[in-house]
């Protein structure tokens, strides 16, 4: 048992044992370290001003991502190696993405810069060559309201896949030795039964801290809880990270499924997800941003019980099941039991969502999922549309439909997947009465992101295009251009 | 990918104005050492505030009962309206702001009360202990909400010409439409922040990110009950402004200022995002109702048209900007006979404020969309349509009475036409539209004529300060603010150019009143073109001096001396800079000079309707081509080519930077960025989460921006450059009217019923209304 963070700066190692267990990383940036070049733009992870990297190690290797230091909690930092955007000029001279950035134009007011730098930064690191979509992808998360983002786009595009040749690559290997000896595998418990930010090393001890305070917040990404203390001002006392549990976050594959830890992220569970259905990827690409994929976790994701989550109707249209943990006992259940209604999930105080059983769909079965916002990237989804069909003769055989956004929970349209049964795909007339059972299946609301017709119009016309897609696709319809994205430029 | 940036005009006469120079901050911004208010190290003891704000839009506050506020952890005092000695208001026109609430509610966000507390997080903590008890009315929150109330913050005011009514009458074809523009948030990433600092005898100085550091020392004087000359407002740089902190900063400069008198410690207010969002004035959002009359080649013969904005609960800059609306409803079209009518709607929601292009944009969404129209109408190339709408000889004189005579239209229209192969384009996506169901295409080529000049004449004014050093350092100042326009790096540019010197001796120093007083807001694009030349006039005036000096000593005609490469040439002597500084020194004479500069021919009377409200025009011209999903209403841009005129640019890369950002935060405002007020009046998008600005990937890759080669502004401006902070942004139109016409291609002759902004929703409703 440790008692005290540790984690590293400039090559230094920092140990803080007495924090308020909610104290973001932000704030001990700016507030503690008085380190300001780290800006506040939003305070909910959403614009990337906070932009810093923290360089873990996954698998073995040491990898740089970008953060949203506003809403990740200090604790968060545990064994990491933390890098701000003060931290990358050496001896007077500016980082290379620094430098393109000048030398490109790349800033006006500056405020937003700092977390642009954070974000190149985190790009040349990964070794990623990237192309103009490829760099709009890593600045997803980052809100430039100058620029027009042109310039910093091309400053990426230029640093990008080019070898770093900074502090960071000079004192590579000795960072990695000091993560490694930070990754001791102890649990790690900062103050006192009254008020903790605890992070236990293995999933028994998290299983068994959890149980023994059932009253405690579970904090995986953050990407969610940390607007609990930054917007809505909540008391957290005791907080359980699970980012430290040895296997947490294991993601494993079988000929027919796989098995995503609760802890993984989506960043770590992305190549997996996607190479199930390129929408899959579609959706997990535009789901919050870089930096909200590095924190946030698929079990969060589940856990939290949003409505709009974009991952559970995937999952649940897929046929995805949960394995659950309180203590010692362990259970299963289908994904889709596991929302009861908006606000109310099948978890018990101090139970944990420990994995994500993914069946792989089969050669006869065909996935879409489309994520409709006002924005492309990092939006919040008005609707999130998931349907995987088995065609058997040119009809469908069966189908599992599932929405997120039009119900106080993601939701099966039970009614149009009976209504469906037996369509013939070279028929669109066929698919006419489960367009309408939609509306038996759902009662979408009005709000800010869209009103409940549009809703229910765009899921009605969402099945017409995956069925006229997978029409075109087996040869029972004509091949149809759907997607705005990828429409491009006339010639 | 990161060309050179060149210059866009030929000029010999020029070494330093005219080059591409990076930002005089990119350096500091790059590494996090640029600071802006927040990161300013805090004096010992400050304290940080939190505002308390009304949950309710409309009634009376009954009873605000403080106490567990006070007696949360940290707190030191907490501010209602009863502890502001002076007057309670930060109205930057007529009044109707009050810092504090006193009795009556007014909006959803507006300020109770404020604490102050030993960290921010305790004010955040305390601010929500509050009991208040309401007596609350029905709100009005729509336009249309506040025009049937028949409520309104100003007058209202017409433009007109001709007798409108007989000439449609006897107009060869007739078109009525309608169409509501929504407002916008301006999503400075650096939200609302000061911090006040005291001194001897009831002084303050005060750290404010604003446009207007002059009005934010008027306004906390006149609240504390002192003299002007007591208070010191600084600004070094804004984390972005936009209009959005030209008027709206002051009210918390005030409550820091309060607070700090109070206790006669420092203290700062830094506003949460969701709070700024909620409490600060934003974009007009308008109802716009109109009828033409046209010819068969849809020449207008005349325009009627009512606009009904959206000025929230009071007048704060609203005059000025429904009056650029009007100024800016025949962008750049000839109205022979006209009425533009403008109504200034009061509702129970924050009051809306300046936002570059301060109206204007508005009343030019309102003439594309009937540009649109007509030639929807007439199954006619909308740009054709454009053409024989222009201003020319003989249609030359706007509806308020100015003539157009700087018009360079044809040729920027022109050569946008063929470098943007609009012809070859729009065939191509008819045939495009022609093959597919589900994804219809659209493109469009809209022109910007934007007037220059603060229509409030008294505006028109700045002032400067340049010192010259013993060393031959130079510091320039001036009444203009940065907040990343490259503001002070083009007046650095033009103070290198007249004493002849690198531009890295030319020290840029903080906007602060007690250097030069009595500034006007940095608004209205017009930052460079006033302050500019006050600095260069001050310039002058020291490198005057320094040059009498070089021929007394060595008997040289003041003709024979030569500012150049950091040298002064007199004669055939060649010597330093810095050393004619020093000698101008040991000789008694004084290197630090003011300059002062007012704009000329600016004759606007508002009352009389008569004169010329601007200098000049801006020019220039965009083509867009978006691709819709008919099934969901997504949109996708996916080419744009700009080509813009800013006269003979000081510095290239820094207007290539303005034209592109405007455009982007233009194609924002009518695309993606939607304001939602609920019944109540409660603003819903009041964070990033709801409120989306444009991202990386909502920038085309295709993004063709040139500046149009220019002999140089007609106007004698600041070296003839032109003003290029708020013109670019309207160049999204070209984004809106493209939607508008992949929409159209959906029923040809039918205009599409789409109103800004054009997210997937108003789309998809536009697209459905096409059916029936």
């Amino acid at each position: 048992m440790r008692g005290a963070l540790r984690f590293l700066r400039n090559g230094k190692e920092v140990e803080i044992g007495d924090f308020d267990p909610a104290t973001t990383l932000l704030d001990y940036l700016r507030l503690t370290e008085r380190k300001t070049g780290t800006k506040e733009g939003c305070n909910e992870g959403d614009c990337g001003a906070c932009t810093v990297a923290l360089g873990k190690l996954r698998d073995g290797d040491l990898k740089y991502e970008p953060v949203n230091a506003c809403i990740l909690l200090l604790g968060q930092a545990d064994g990491c190696d933390v890098i701000t955007a003060d931290d990358l000029a050496q001896n007077g001279k500016l980082h290379a993405v620094q430098q393109a950035m000048v030398d490109l134009h790349g800033s006006q007011c500056g405020f937003c810069t700092p977390g642009f730098v954070m974000s190149l930064f985190t790009l040349q690191h990964s070794g990623t060559k990237a192309d103009r979509q490829g760099v709009n992808d890593w600045l997803a998360g980052n809100l430039c309201r100058c620029t027009g983002y042109r310039p910093i786009a091309d400053a990426a595009v230029k640093t990008a896949g080019k070898k770093p040749k900074d502090a960071l690559a000079a004192r590579w290997g000795k960072t990695e030795k000091a993560l490694q000896k930070f990754a001791d595998g102890k649990d790690l418990f900062a103050g006192d039964e009254a008020s903790f930010f605890a992070a236990p090393g293995s999933v028994k001890s998290l299983a068994a801290l959890c149980a023994e305070h059932p009253d405690a917040t579970i904090l995986s990404g953050a990407t969610d809880v940390g607007l609990w203390v930054t917007k809505q001002m909540r008391h957290l006392p005791k907080i359980i990270y699970t980012g430290r549990a040895e296997g947490f976050d294991a993601i494993t594959e079988s000929s027919r499924q796989i098995v995503v830890g609760a802890g993984a992220t989506y960043t770590q569970a992305f190549d997996k997800l996607a190479s199930l259905s390129p929408d899959i990827g579609e959706v997990l690409r535009r789901l919050g941003s870089r930096h909200v994929r590095a924190s946030g976790t698929v079990g969060g994701n589940i856990a939290n019980g949003s409505p709009i989550g974009d991952t559970p109707p995937m999952l649940i249209a897929l046929g995805a099941s949960l394995e659950l943990r309180h203590g010692t006992s362990k259970r299963t259940l289908p994904l889709e039991a596991f929302f009861i209604d908006y606000g109310k999930q099948d978890r018990k105080p101090g139970e944990l969502i420990t994995k994500i059983v993914v069946p792989k769909p089969g050669k006869k079965q065909h996935f879409r999922a489309w994520k409709i916002s006002k924005r492309f990237d990092q939006d919040i989804s008005a609707v999130l549309f998931a349907a995987l069909f088995s065609i058997e003769n040119g009809r469908v055989a069966k189908a599992r439909i599932a929405c997120g956004g039009m119900a106080g929970t993601p939701k099966r349209a039970k009614h149009a997947e009976a209504a469906i049964a037996g369509a013939r795909l070279d028929d669109p007339a066929t698919w006419e009465r489960a367009r309408a059972e939609l509306e038996r299946d759902y009662t979408p609301m009005t709000d800010m992101r869209a009103s409940s017709s549009y809703r229910m119009e765009i899921v009605k016309n969402l099945m017409i295009k995956a069925l006229t897609e997978i029409a075109g696709e087996t040869g029972a319809g004509k091949i149809a251009a759907t997607r705005v994205l990828e429409a491009g430029e006339v010639v | 990918m990161g060309k050179r940036i060149q210059p866009n005009s030929l000029r010999e006469d020029v070494v330093t104005v005219g080059k591409a120079l990076a930002h005089d901050s990119a350096a500091k911004h790059v590494a996090g050492t640029a600071a802006y208010v927040d990161d300013i190290l805090e004096p010992e003891g400050c304290l940080h505030l939190a505002p308390g704000l009304s949950a309710i839009a409309a009634g009376k506050l009954k009873k605000l009962d403080l106490s567990a506020v006070r007696a949360a952890p940290g707190v030191v005092a907490v501010l209602t309206a009863k502890d502001v000695p002076g007057v309670n208001d930060c109205s930057p026109s007529i009044g109707g702001d009050p810092i504090l609430a006193e009795k009556e509610i007014l909006f959803c966000g507006q300020v109770l009360f404020a604490v102050a507390a030993e960290t921010r997080q305790q004010a955040r903590q305390a601010a929500r202990l509050a009991k208040v008890d309401y007596a609350k009315a029905k709100p009005l929150v729509t336009v249309q909400q506040g025009l049937a109330a028949r409520k309104t913050v100003l007058d209202p005011y017409t433009f007109r010409r001709g007798d409108v009514k007989s000439a449609l009458k006897q107009s060869a074809k007739r078109l009525k439409g309608e169409i509501s523009i929504g407002g916008q948030e301006h999503f400075y990433l650096e939200g609302q922040v000061s911090m006040a600092v005291p001194g001897e005898a009831g002084d303050m100085r005060v750290h404010c990110s604003t446009q207007h550091p002059t009005e934010v020392q008027h306004l906390v004087a006149r609240m504390l009950g002192l003299p002007d000359a007591a208070i010191v407002c600084e600004c070094r740089r804004m984390g972005g402004g936009f209009g959005g902190k030209e008027s709206q900063a002051g009210q918390w400069a005030c409550l820091a200022a309060l607070a700090s008198s109070i206790t006669g410690r420092p203290c700062k207010m830094r506003l949460d995002r969701d709070d700024d969002m909620v409490a600060t004035g934003k974009r007009h959002d308008f109802h716009v109702r109109y009828e033409a009359g046209f010819d068969r080649r849809g020449v207008l013969d005349a325009v009627d048209v009512d606009f009904a904005g959206r000025c929230g609960c009071s007048a704060d800059l609203s005059l000025g900007v429904n009056d650029r609306t009007m100024f800016h409803a025949d962008n750049a079209y000839y109205y022979p006979d006209c009425r533009i009518h403008s109504q200034r709607i009061f509702t129970n929601t924050v009051s809306n404020t300046a936002f570059r292009g301060f109206g204007g944009p508005q009343g030019m969404v309102f003439s594309e969309r009937m540009m649109d129209a007509i030639a929807i109408g007439m199954d006619e190339d909308p740009l054709e349509i454009r053409r024989r709408n222009f201003y020319r000889r003989g249609r030359s004189v706007t509806p308020y009475g100015m003539a157009v005579k700087d018009n360079i239209l044809n040729e920027v229209v022109d050569e946008l036409e063929r470098s943007s192969a609009y012809q070859r384009r729009r065939k191509a996506i008819a045939r495009f539209n022609g093959q597919n169901n589900f994804l219809k295409k659209g493109i469009a080529l809209t022109p910007v004529k934007f007037g220059i000049a603060f229509t409030l004449k008294h505006l028109n004014q700045a002032g400067a300060l340049v010192h010259v050093y013993t060393d031959g350092s130079i510091q320039v100042n001036h009444g203009g603010t940065e907040m990343g326009q490259g503001l002070y790096l083009k007046v650095a540019q033009v103070v290198a150019e007249i004493f002849g010197v690198d531009i890295a001796r030319v020290r840029i120093t903080a906007t602060t009143t007690d250097k030069v007083p009595n500034t006007t807001p940095t608004a209205a694009s017009s930052g460079s073109d006033l302050n500019g030349m006050a600095a260069r006039r001050a310039a002058e005036t020291i490198r005057e001096r320094m040059v009498k000096v070089a021929c007394r000593l060595y008997q040289a005609k003041p003709s024979q001396v030569k500012f150049s490469g950091g040298n002064v040439f007199i004669g055939g002597r060649e010597i330093p800079f810095g050393e004619l500084a020093k000698t101008c020194f040991l000789e008694r004479v004084q290197l630090s000079a003011t300059g002062y500069f007012s704009t000329p021919n600016i004759t606007w009377d508002r009352e009389a309707i008569s004169g010329n409200p601007f200098l000049y025009f801006a020019y220039g011209a965009s083509c867009s081509e978006v691709t819709i999903d008919t099934l969901t209403g997504e949109m996708k841009v996916d080419r744009v080519d700009i080509l813009h005129d800013v006269g003979a640019s000081i510095n290239p890369a820094i207007d290539i930077g303005q034209i592109e950002g405007g455009f982007v935060q233009g194609m924002g405002w009518l695309t993606t960025e939607e304001l939602v007020f609920d019944e109540e009046g409660r603003l819903r998008t009041h964070a990033p989460s709801t409120y989306k600005i444009p991202t990386a990937s909502d920038v085309p890759e295709a993004f063709n921006v040139a500046l149009y080669k220019s002999a140089g502004n007609p106007a004698k401006t600041i070296y003839r450059s032109k003003a290029v902070g708020e013109p670019p942004l309207m160049l999204a139109t070209s984004v809106f009217s493209a939607i508008t016409m992949a929409i159209a291609s959906l029923n040809p002759g039918k205009v599409p019923a789409l109103d800004a902004p054009a997210t997937p929703e108003a789309i998809l409703q536009a697209c459905q209304g096409m059916m029936s």
